[in-house]
């Protein structure tokens, strides 16, 4: 069984190098699917670019962040009655041939989130920012009562229910996009899945790491998922009324 | 007495600058009120000393002044964290409307399309 009406969520921020490649692949794999790109903000061709790739571009008129993004992605597949929305990376870290194990965990789970730590994985992190994955894995596998090893995974989807849900609440802050929106769909019951998937390294941008920006990644981390899990009482809605 | 009176002309400057905001419309009433109440306290007590004199006494502070700076740098530490909240609540905003806008950029240039198509 596969999913019908699955709109593949590319948000894109200044990824004119590899925005074309990545519809390129995504389209061989999932002919069926359309492709969104929301364009957050990005100076260069990024938008023109995967225009003429064929995909539908959404462009912000400025750069809100992935969780923003997101979030007009959601309100593109609500309004538009998509059944599935699976999030792709614009810089090519994520293989395409896993679209279809992504969107299928969606016929008995709300989110499915693709996991790049299994035993085939090439994919490796270490010091300070492992501690923090591993952080987040644990504290957020116990609100699920379900293993979630890859909480800071990009590569997932959603399914009506979560559509519905992340359309109206999904958080812009650092990790919002990530562990936020998971601990989000935690507390409102929704069933999350995952599923081992491919992780590439960087095709072009930005790999900035070093010990500093380590350490305020585990910091962040750590406030990111006291707050979500303290959460309950006041979240900016940002709604207009 | 020369502290007393720069304490009064110090108030009633920030009064008049903050009537004047307001007044000019580019200052809202719920911030301003803050402000007026603020500086209209300033002025009460740079005016009648004998009053922080008399508070500070019955609250069991030593120095009349430090009461005058405990007060105040609560009070601005309140301001700032109201001016935080609000911050982080027009973020959201602006945001929601950011997004809004794009979809319906892409929803109009959808329309365009299918009209030159037909």
């Amino acid at each position: 069984m596969t999913v019908r009406r699955a709109l593949v969520a590319v948000p894109a921020w200044n990824e004119q190098g590899s925005i074309a490649d990545v519809i390129a692949k995504v389209r061989s794999h999932r002919p069926d699917a359309d492709i969104l790109v929301v364009n957050d903000g990005s100076t260069d061709r990024t938008a023109r670019l995967a225009e003429e790739a064929g995909a539908t571009v959404v462009s912000l008129p400025f750069n809100v962040g992935v969780g923003g993004a997101m979030r007009t992605a959601f309100l593109y597949a609500q309004r538009h009655g998509y059944q599935a929305v699976v999030q792709v990376d614009a810089d090519g870290q994520h293989d395409p041939a896993d679209l279809d194990r992504v969107l299928d965990g969606l016929v008995d789970a709300d989110v499915v989130v693709g996991t790049r730590f299994h035993p085939d994985s090439q994919y490796f992190v270490g010091g300070p920012r492992r501690w923090a994955m591993i952080l987040l894995s644990k504290a957020l596998s116990r609100m699920n009562r379900g293993r979630i090893s890859d909480p800071t995974s990009g590569f997932r989807s959603a399914g009506p229910r979560a559509i519905e849900l992340f359309a109206t609440e999904y958080p812009a802050d650092y990790l919002g996009d990530t562990v936020g929106s998971l601990a989000i769909a935690i507390r409102n019951k929704l069933v999350i899945h995952e599923t081992p998937v491919t992780m590439y390294f960087r095709q072009t941008g930005r790999p900035s790491k070093n010990a500093v920006w380590s350490a305020l990644y585990l910091g962040r981390a750590t406030l990111a998922i006291i707050a979500t899990s303290l959460k309950g009482g006041y979240t900016p809605k940002g709604d207009l009324s | 007495m020369t502290a007393q009176i720069l304490g009064a002309v110090a108030a009633v400057i920030t009064f008049a600058f903050v009537f004047s905001l307001l007044r000019r419309g580019v200052l809202r009433e719920k911030y301003a009120v803050l402000w007026l109440f603020f500086s209209g306290a300033a002025l009460f007590f740079a005016v009648f000393p004998g009053a922080l004199l008399w508070l500070s006494t019955t609250l069991n502070v030593a120095e009349p002044v430090n009461l005058l700076f405990f007060v105040t740098l609560v009070m601005l530490i309140l301001v700032a964290i109201q001016l935080s909240f609000e911050l982080s609540r027009h973020e959201a905003r602006i945001r929601r409307l950011a997004e809004e806008v794009a979809l319906l950029e892409e929803a109009i240039q959808e329309q365009r399309d299918a009209d030159s198509g037909s």
